[in-house]
């Protein structure tokens, strides 16, 4: 199958890959894996007092695609505060990478690694309201 | 004679709807089935009898996949009792399996730097060997209850990571093998 550029340039260089203390307060984690094909993928970010993430790593062990849609994650969090990072849709990913449909499952990976991560902040500052997110 | 289409796996192999199967049974009847439906026996039929056998090989090839399969017969036997996979969207989100999964690619991929790789690599081989095995005797007890389990689903995600990860390990080990 032939790649997009865009996940291309992703895969070939990779943003933000590496990892982060999961036991530091700031910090959240996400694990997530894909049954189907077998792709796990961790993402971290690290959250400062006003709520923004101020940095994200991850690390994905996976197709081409699901490097790339990480890595564009990575990229688009950084900055934003939660409750804009939690929007961000799987479909967006998949636009910007211009995923194939077999490969979308790659985009929902990331989508539901950015929301545990953030969940997993959340529990560990104790103001977990991801029950309330649409 | 005759064989219905209609059939599901199990009953065109005539073994019980169950996950433990009968493996010489299975191997048994479809060397009989194919027989049946060999394209030989179909040379000189007319193309109407030529298509329906074989439409029926390709079934029974199929199902032979399926049925000794753990992971393709646990799956086969979910839809039969109702159960709609949706790969596409399904995720698997429990960390403390997943971390074990990263860690198992981690070692890996480390296997190759290794002092001595086909001795790290059978360690990786044979703690997959494991777990697959674990897991079979787990999908196995929770498919023994009627119905969709939890259990069932967890076990066949946590076998097809598994399986992904046996896959991987074998390439490298024929990587290692041609010395490259």
């Amino acid at each position: 199958m032939a790649y997009s550029e865009k996940v291309l340039d992703h895969y070939e260089n990779p943003r933000n890959v590496g990892s982060m203390d999961k036991n530091d307060a700031s910090v959240g984690t996400g694990m997530v894996g894909a049954p189907a094909c077998g792709d796990v993928m961790k993402l971290q970010i690290k959250v400062n007092a006003q709520g923004v993430i101020e940095d994200a790593k991850f690390k994905t062990y996976g197709c081409g695609s699901a490097i790339a849609s990480s890595s564009l994650l990575t990229e688009w969090v950084k900055g934003k505060t939660l409750d804009e990072a939690r929007q961000i849709k799987n479909s967006q990913i998949a636009e910007e990478l211009a995923l194939p449909p077999v490969k979308i499952h790659c985009s929902v990976l990331a989508e539901d690694a950015i929301k545990a991560a953030i969940s997993d902040y959340q529990a560990k500052q104790g103001t977990d309201s991801a029950s309330k997110s649409a | 004679m005759s064989i219905d289409l209609k059939q599901n796996y199990f009953t065109l192999f005539g073994l019980p709807v169950t996950y433990a199967v009968d493996r010489a049974a299975l191997d048994h009847r479809y060397r009989e089935l194919q027989r049946v439906v060999h394209p030989d026996r179909f040379a000189s039929a007319p193309d109407q009898e030529r298509r329906v056998a074989m439409q029926q090989a390709t079934r029974i090839n199929e199902g032979y996949r399926v049925l000794k399969d753990a992971l393709a017969r646990g799956r086969y036997l979910l839809e039969l009792r109702g159960h709609r996979f949706d790969d596409e969207r399904n995720t698997h989100q429990d960390s403390a399996f997943l971390m074990e999964q990263i860690e198992l690619r981690e070692d890996l991929a480390d296997v190759r730097d290794s002092r001595d790789p086909f001795a790290a690599l059978g360690a990786i081989l044979a703690r997959i060997g494991a777990r697959l095995e674990a897991l079979d005797t787990e999908l196995g007890a929770a498919l023994a209850q009627d119905g969709i389990a939890a259990s069932a689903l967890t076990a066949i995600q946590r076998m097809q990571f598994f399986r992904k990860l046996a896959h991987e390990a074998e390439e490298l080990e024929a990587d290692l093998e041609d010395g490259s």
